[in-house]
């Protein structure tokens, strides 16, 4: 584990969640530091998901704690916790766009309903941050459902990054997408996230983009992380799990969940 | 094998359920009450629940109106009271038939709708996204349908209360031979202000379990396109059970004597 300084920015100790009989993280024990980019890799069904809506307060916890800059936000709730998530921008596996609004509202939502800033200064910073992931002014009268699935990874993006967030959650960044645009992405995240200097957290399953986005790597397996250690280091870390997980191998210590 | 297994398993999960419920509830009521509030989705709700729904309301109580005086005509005509039509059906319409009509009418439109959308939303996880766009999710989305539909049912059953009487004046003038000042006027004079007003309390309460019913299925969909379905059939089922429900319920606490 990361050595306890003050750059730790996002902390999980023990962190516990099952869902009837199914342990789903089983002592999760996981640290960030300032500034840096941290890759979970894991199966499907391993509970990835499950860990960072934990940190995000949309899923409790069964036991364990849960620090944001050294502050325990394992059970805040209500106006805390708003508070605490105003550090957040997340972007999600299918993007989770608003679909009633147009694109460039979903951009602003942040920062209209959650920081309550005009909607015409709103909307600028909205063009503004659709430039910075390659989408023109135009794209943002659109509504969602005509974007391609790329395209809406990447207003995903820029409204994740709209509010200038400390820390940004990547789920599944490039699932469903086909090499050429999930390497764009990647571009994106890397460019994106040194521009405003974020910490950062992805879950994904595709190698390639977390060896393109990491600074270290952790693998998790059955509710608990099995290794950790640098990017550079991921193709000699002497561990099983994680040398069938990289190399796709079908035979190994991994077996496949068939239920979620 | 064990036969108790599945009665405890129904049991738990109807208790799971109704505290579920519950909670919901009281977390959606006491954010009526606490900023934000956001006005602008409560009128563009207020359009969809009660506007939108004008037109399926005021053809089913025109004709429900209109069936009310033919079978009082032929009720009546037994004892040879056939000239109480205007009466009874403003009565019947006011305090029954216009409030339940359109909570039932209402529920299947708007029930429906609210948990189709929310539902969708909750599966593709715009309702996480609004979590972690340090929005209120019960806030933004449950209060506002919540407060549009109290707001709009009474209103809407107001409208289905005229047109249902007018129904019942229709069908009594042109193929009952009443003749149509006389109807008129026997229908203002007999109707009472509680008559009203008691169906309009009744449609206030039916606006809400309406938008709860779909907002808290909408909200508890699991597993993708045939849990959003479910949810729409529980949403559409549970209200209008409840609205029959709460309606014996509050006819008798309303007219007790």
């Amino acid at each position: 584990m990361a050595e306890q300084k003050s750059t730790t920015k996002v902390e999980l100790k023990g962190v516990k969640k099952r869902f009837g009989s199914k342990v789903v993280l089983d002592g999760i024990d996981l640290a960030i530091e300032k500034g840096k980019s941290l890759v979970v890799i894991g199966g499907s069904g391993t509970g990835k998901s499950v860990m960072i809506k934990c940190v995000l307060g949309i899923l409790r916890p069964d036991a364990g704690r849960i620090y944001v800059d050294e502050q325990e936000v394992t059970h805040l709730s209500g106006r805390a916790r708003d508070q605490m998530l105003r550090k957040f921008g997340m972007l999600f596996q299918g993007s989770a766009l608003f679909d009633s609004l147009p694109v460039w509202e979903n951009v602003a939502f942040g920062l209209i309903q959650g920081r309550g800033m005009n909607r015409k200064q709103a909307r600028e910073v909205a063009i503004e941050k659709l430039a910075k992931v390659g989408l023109t002014a135009d794209v943002g009268n659109l509504s969602p459902a005509e974007l391609s699935g790329g395209m809406q990874k990447r207003v995903g993006l820029a409204r994740a990054i709209a509010a200038d967030p400390e820390i940004i959650f990547f789920d599944e960044p490039t699932t469903g997408l086909d090499p050429i645009m999930a390497d764009i992405i990647n571009d994106l995240i890397v460019t994106t996230v040194k521009d405003v200097g974020a910490t950062t957290l992805s879950i994904t399953h595709d190698m390639v983009s977390a060896r393109k986005i990491a600074d270290r790597i952790a693998m998790l397996y059955r509710g608990k992380i099995v290794w950790e250690g640098p990017t550079t280091e991921i193709d000699r870390s002497g561990n099983d799990f994680v040398d069938q997980f990289i190399h796709g191998r079908a035979e190994g210590p991994i077996k496949m969940e068939v239920r979620k | 094998m064990n036969i108790f297994a599945p009665i405890g398993r129904a049991v738990l999960t109807l208790l799971a359920q109704t505290g579920r419920l519950t909670l919901f509830t009281v977390a959606a009521m006491t954010s009526i009450v606490r900023p934000p509030i956001y006005i602008p989705l409560i009128f563009q709700q207020m359009m969809r629940i009660g506007y939108f729904s004008l037109p399926v309301v005021g053809l089913t109580a025109f004709f429900t109106g209109g069936v009310l005086a033919l079978q009082i005509y032929i009720g009546g005509n037994r004892y040879g009271a056939e000239a109480i039509v205007p009466q009874i059906v403003v009565l019947g319409i006011t305090r029954e038939l216009g409030p339940v009509i359109a909570g039932l009418m209402v529920a299947g439109r708007v029930s429906a709708a609210i948990a189709a959308e929310i539902g969708t939303m909750r599966v593709t996880e715009q309702i996480d996204a609004l979590t972690t766009l340090a929005t209120n999710p019960i806030k933004y989305l449950v209060v506002p349908r919540l407060v549009a539909a109290i707001v709009s049912m009474p209103l809407l059953v107001a409208v289905a209360d005229s047109i249902g009487v007018f129904g019942g004046y229709v069908v009594a003038t042109e193929s009952l031979n009443f003749n149509g000042a006389v109807y008129i006027k026997n229908t203002v004079d007999f109707m009472t202000h509680q008559d009203v007003n008691s169906g309009l309390i009744k449609a206030a309460v039916f606006g809400f379990i309406i938008a709860l019913m779909g907002c808290y299925n909408g909200f508890h969909s699991r597993g993708g396109a045939q849990g959003v379905g479910t949810a729409t059939t529980n949403a559409v089922v549970s209200a209008s059970i409840l609205i029959l429900a709460a309606n014996y319920v509050l006819t008798s606490v309303l007219f007790q004597t």
